[in-house]
């Protein structure tokens, strides 16, 4: 905890200009936007599965980024926010028959009320507490799922089976590829939205506690509401991408939505750097590939390459992403001199 | 006129079927994933996370493939296995799997171990028509041949395990006062299940305590001690191996004695018996569909010697007490067969098909008098079990072969 909380105390000192060091320049955000929208056209349905899969854990770990690199928060529970979101839309959709793009609002809703209701009693609590206290809660969300007493809605231990939708007005294209260019729409919608929230007086006033608490309620910031807030969008958010993520994978089970997916999220958010949005996806690509990579070098020992691979990320590139993305600026602007 | 037609049908169906036959003979039919050299099996397994024992399955499979191979194929045709680790985890075993079909372009899924990873992928590989061959689970779901034709299940279910209890109970014990430990899954809960189903209207009288723990918790003393005040008669013991060791060697130290019956996926000699202490354990029942590999009595069985010669060659210093290397070893057989029957026909329906119509087969790990039979309504290979004793360091083998075949709900 340490160091990721080292990386944020220094992350002030490590931006220019902090406004804009969270996002990318608008030459850079086309580029990596037109390849998200013209890869898929040229790649088999698996490949754009597993697109779909990485623009949906890219906004559970920018939703994670708000929280800890925007409020300085933690949070190991993402993965408890991710199954109330996944598991409400599945519930809507298998069981009131709603409409899959109808349901992502209402999950977004519902885990936003929850994550700010949860960060009532947390408010109390600072840097590992917290992080202790959201632990509790990924590793009871899977035993609350198989209750019997929800076991109506949530299918208990067997999970829902959600149906996928086809492409609407009868448009060409398969259900995984309808499915990527939907995620991809509410991912730059939610990644445009948090952009600026960070950039507005809310952005500013959760800086404002992420750096100093004191000073920033000595300034007027109410420090009580912007932190539960920061959690409430935070955990609306990661609702959000748990609802695309069930209907991409057309099943919710509790065994999907363990302690280990919470920390998988935070694993990339540090790969991705801590407080740099365009990271998460760099973050997400991380958990999603890199055990795939594993695997491929050892089926044995993929739990030990991953382990070595992470070792190096973190002991090369401390800073994940960003420390990259600004070596390869300031390597670009040398040449442009020259 | 009737009998006119009547002949005049039959024949055309003998020239019907004689010419389907020839051509089937003639030519050589492939769906993605065979070729004249080689067929392409996919496979995923938790070779990480918190099942990641159950890995040693995919490794054996692998090594019996390897086996295969080495003397010819099937057919002349190499097993390229390919398997990938889910972790466990549905969202994974999706990934994999559309890996599997749509990047490595296999024939069909063959075992995938899990409920849970199972019912994520069951509706795509139904929906893309390939087969799910049998899946590494025992929940009672997978014998659905009308909603779910290409996927089919192996070992015998759990439910159908605890109904082969609950009779034997109702017929050797008829006032017994039943407590039932179980895990608070979907494991346990088809067990609990599969109990009352099995006591039918005396449910409610027989049982008279239900106590569930979490696969999390690192000791399930408190629930023996628990349920010891309860004071049944018969303990149903419905856990995986070590809360299965943990009850036996625990209701010795309290000193109590009722008459436990613990799963067969629990009944390893090697991994639950001999931690729980051979004295602990001398009376405790079980049922069986498998040989175990710890077992002494079957030192001079054949079938068994075959497997011992296997993993002496193929999986030097494998651990002989892991049952997963009987189950493993024994599933691959059973897909050997299949494959075998397939012939030239090497297209996913025939897969299915000749799947479907095994018949007495036994594989060299299977108890005598086991077999596995399939039909295009059967959709449960394996459906018989035996009761047996743990007397001495063995199990002990009583009474008659037990079918318990539950259709799918």
């Amino acid at each position: 905890m340490s160091a990721a909380e080292e990386v944020v105390t220094e992350a002030p000192a490590v931006e220019a200009v902090p406004k804009r060091a969270m996002t990318l320049g608008y030459g850079t955000s086309l580029v990596v936007l037109a390849a998200l929208v013209i890869i898929p056209l040229l790649v088999k349905n698996f490949i754009i599965f597993q697109m779909t899969m990485l623009l949906i854990y890219a906004l559970a770990v920018l939703a994670l980024n708000i929280l800890t690199g925007g409020s300085g928060q933690f949070s190991l529970g993402q993965s408890a926010f991710y199954a109330v979101g996944a598991y409400t839309s599945a519930i809507l959709m298998e069981h009131a028959g709603m409409n899959y793009a109808l349901t992502l609002p209402i999950a977004g809703i519902i885990c936003f009320g929850f994550g700010f209701l949860f960060g009532q009693p947390a408010l109390r609590l600072s840097g590992v507490y917290l992080a202790l206290a959201t632990f509790a809660l990924a590793t009871a969300m899977p035993q609350l799922l198989k209750l019997g007493y929800f076991e109506h809605w949530t299918g208990g231990v067997q999970g829902l089976v959600v149906t996928k939708p086809d492409a609407p007005f009868g448009l060409p294209m398969s259900q995984d590829m309808w499915l990527y260019y939907f995620t991809l729409v509410v991912s730059i919608g939610i990644y445009i939205a948090s952009v600026n929230l960070l950039r507005s007086r809310s952005g500013r006033a959760f800086m404002a506690i992420r750096d100093n608490e004191i000073a920033a309620s000595a300034m007027g910031v109410d420090v009580a509401l912007y932190k539960t807030l920061a959690f409430g969008v935070s955990a609306g958010i990661t609702g959000v991408a748990g609802g695309l993520g069930a209907i991409a994978v057309q099943f919710v089970a509790p065994d999907g939505y363990t302690i280990q997916l919470a920390i998988s999220l935070f694993l990339g958010m540090v790969v991705g750097g801590v407080g740099w949005l365009p990271g998460s996806i760099v973050g997400s690509a991380f958990i999603i590939f890199v055990p795939n990579i594993a695997e491929g070098i050892s089926k044995g020992l993929s739990g030990a390459v991953f382990g070595v691979l992470l070792f190096l990320v973190i002991f090369l590139v401390p800073h994940g992403a960003r420390q990259v993305a600004i070596v390869a600026q300031q390597l670009i602007a040398k040449l442009k001199k020259n | 006129m009737l009998s006119t037609l009547r002949i005049a049908a039959i024949s055309a169906a003998v020239v019907a079927v004689a010419a389907t036959s020839t051509t089937a003979f003639a030519q050589k039919k492939y769906d993605t994933g065979a070729t004249d050299t080689e067929i392409k099996v996919g496979n995923i397994m938790p070779y990480s996370g918190p099942a990641s024992a159950y890995g040693v399955i995919g490794k054996t499979e692998e090594a019996y493939f390897k086996m295969i191979n080495d003397q010819g194929g099937i057919n002349g045709r190499k097993i390229n296995f390919v398997s990938y680790d889910d972790a466990y985890s549905p969202p994974k075993a999706v990934e994999q799997v559309r890996k599997l079909v749509e990047s490595d372009e296999v024939l069909f899924v063959f075992n995938p171990l899990g409920t849970p990873s199972n019912t994520a992928i069951q509706k795509y590989l139904n929906s893309k028509k390939v087969p799910q061959l049998f899946v590494a689970t025992g929940a009672t779901k997978w014998n659905d041949p009308k909603n779910f034709p290409w996927t089919m299940g192996w070992q015998p279910s759990y439910q159908s395990e605890a109904q082969i209890y609950a009779k034997w109970l109702l017929k050797e014990k008829p006032d017994a006062k039943v407590a039932i430990l179980y895990q608070n899954d979907d494991f346990g809960k088809d067990y609990l299940k599969g109990t009352k189903d099995g006591f039918g209207a005396k449910a409610s009288s027989a049982i008279i305590m239900e106590e569930s723990y979490e696969v999390s918790e690192p000791s399930i003393d408190g629930h023996i001690v628990k349920i010891k005040a309860a004071n049944p008669d018969v303990l149903l013991i419905y856990t995986t191996p070590k809360f299965g060791a943990q009850t036996i060697k625990k209701t010795a130290e309290l000193g109590w004695k009722p008459l436990q019956i613990i799963t067969n996926v629990s009944a390893s000699v090697g991994s639950v018996m001999q931690p729980a202490g051979f004295d602990n354990a001398q009376g405790v029942l079980s049922a069986a569909y498998a040989k175990d590999g710890a077992d002494p009595q079957w030192n001079d069985d054949p079938g068994m010697k075959k497997w011992i010669a296997f993993l002496d060659k193929y999986m030097p210093g494998a651990d002989k007490t892991d049952g997963s290397i009987v189950y493993g070893y024994g599933a691959a057989q059973t897909l050997a067969k299949v494959l075998e029957m397939c012939g030239d026909d090497l297209t996913r329906a025939n897969v299915m098909k000749q799947a479907a119509s095994l018949k007495d087969f036994a594989p060299d790990t299977l108890l005598p008098g086991v077999k596995i039979n399939t039909s295009p309504t059967d959709f449960a290979p394996i459906a018989q079990l035996q009761m047996q004793r743990f007397k001495g360091q063995k199990w002990e083998l009583f009474g008659d072969i037990i079918s318990g075949d539950v259709p799918s709900q």
